[in-house]
């Protein structure tokens, strides 16, 4: 299963949302369309943004269906890394 | 435009600063400041050098007496502008904590900068997840929607006595209006503060929850951690402002529409062309953050929920 560790694209303040859409682009959604499972590492992360995470993965979430969250691992995630996350799959889902 | 540095002005206070701007004459910057004493928030110096960097070369400042003008200096506020302003600053003098007037056009600046921010602000790692949020947020909000060719102008200064941080970013691009109104239809300055502030709305599409890149939720999730830190918020765009004041109970209840939050509104200023962000984050509230996404998130979901519900067709009773 591949593994992507945010912390070597984007550092321990993920924020950088043209970083985001790269993994996205380059890394996150080529995986995923060939129907394989994916690892987000989250380790070293401290932080992020709502932003950072939207550009990561609401597009992801809204072209492959929301069952794709099934093949998608968020790793090591700080407390305040879930919530972030949490949050924005809750809205592209509700929004979908 | 000509600009007063007042005795007071804080976000408290700031309203009679916006008010006082001379907007006569967009060509040029004409300073001129309180003979006594000078006790400003960042936001103000944000907004000098955002507008000395639209019209320079055409800037002046009148002599300062003040006998706190040399904060100013400090503050690297002539530096941004590119004058000199003939005020003796003893370097030996302590700085304090604070990030001077610094000038931010490209993505990758910004992640520099916020590599360098904590360590000028002497913060701890919880004290600095909100402040970096607030930062990044704001300035990739200059970057992406204000067309500003000079970027975003940030300031911030600690404060010791009442033991926050103050931040104010300032821009000279299009203005909340007119990057809102490219997905929706505003009437004024103060309906698109009003409809920025509101979650999921952006001005990149009228689709709910945003494109790939924008969801609309970065100014709702920054008035959020000001709410919750019982700290003033202030926007001002175009010719109206709104200020988040400080929240009277202990209870914490963020809401949808930011008119329904403790507030001020004043929709008859001076035109400022661009956009102008403040807040305070006090330092002492900060271990809440985790608290506050849970609050956003209930939010968030309730917004979406609401504006689904109101799309619904109802049943046709005869």
């Amino acid at each position: 299963m591949k593994t992507i560790r945010i912390f070597d694209h984007a550092g321990e303040f993920a924020e950088n949302k043209d970083v985001a859409r790269n993994l996205r682009t380059t890394l996150l959604l080529p995986e995923l369309n060939k129907g394989k499972p994916i690892v987000l590492d989250f380790d070293g992360v401290d932080s992020t943004t709502q932003s950072f995470i939207h550009a990561l993965i609401s597009d992801v979430i809204r072209k492959l269906g929301s069952d794709v969250l099934d093949r998608i691992s968020f790793k090591n995630c700080s407390i305040t890394v879930q919530k972030i996350i949490g949050i924005v799959t809750d809205y592209v889902q509700e929004g979908a | 435009m000509k600009i007063h540095l007042p005795n007071s002005a804080h976000l408290g206070n700031i309203d009679a600063f916006f008010k006082r701007i001379d907007t006569k004459n967009p060509n040029a910057l004409s300073i001129s400041a309180n003979k006594k004493w000078i006790s400003v928030h960042p936001i103000v110096l944000s907004m000098i050098a955002a507008y000395g960097a639209k019209v320079r070369p055409h800037i002046s400042c009148e002599a300062m007496t003040a006998k706190s003008a040399p904060y100013i200096v400090r503050m690297g506020l002539f530096d941004s502008l590119g004058i000199d302003c003939g005020i003796e600053v003893n370097e030996h003098e302590s700085a304090g904590r604070f990030i001077p007037v610094t000038q931010i056009k490209t993505s990758d600046q910004l992640s520099d900068f916020l590599n360098e921010m904590v360590p000028l602000l002497h913060l701890a790692p919880e004290q600095a997840r909100p402040i970096k949020y607030i930062v990044s947020e704001l300035t990739r909000n200059v970057l992406e929607h204000a067309s500003a060719p000079h970027g975003a102008f940030l300031t911030a200064q600690y404060f010791k006595k009442s033991n926050r941080i103050a931040v104010g970013i300032a821009d000279t691009g299009v203005g909340i209006r007119k990057s809102i109104n490219a997905s929706h239809a505003t009437g004024s300055d103060l309906e698109a503060i009003r409809l920025a502030l509101t979650p999921g709305i952006t001005g990149t599409t009228r689709r709910e929850g945003g494109t790939e890149q924008n969801a609309g939720a970065g100014l709702f999730f920054i008035k959020s951690i000001a709410n919750v830190t019982r700290d003033f918020f202030v926007i001002y765009s175009g010719s109206a402002m709104f200020k988040l004041l400080k929240r009277s109970t202990n209870k914490i209840r963020l809401h949808v529409d930011p008119f329904e939050d403790r507030h001020s509104v004043d929709s008859d200023l001076p035109k400022w062309p661009g956009t102008v962000v403040g807040i305070d984050i006090s330092l002492e509230q900060t271990a809440e953050f985790n608290v506050l996404l849970d609050h956003i998130r209930d939010t968030y979901d309730q917004a979406i929920r609401e504006r689904k519900k109101a799309k619904y067709r109802k049943p046709k009773f005869i």
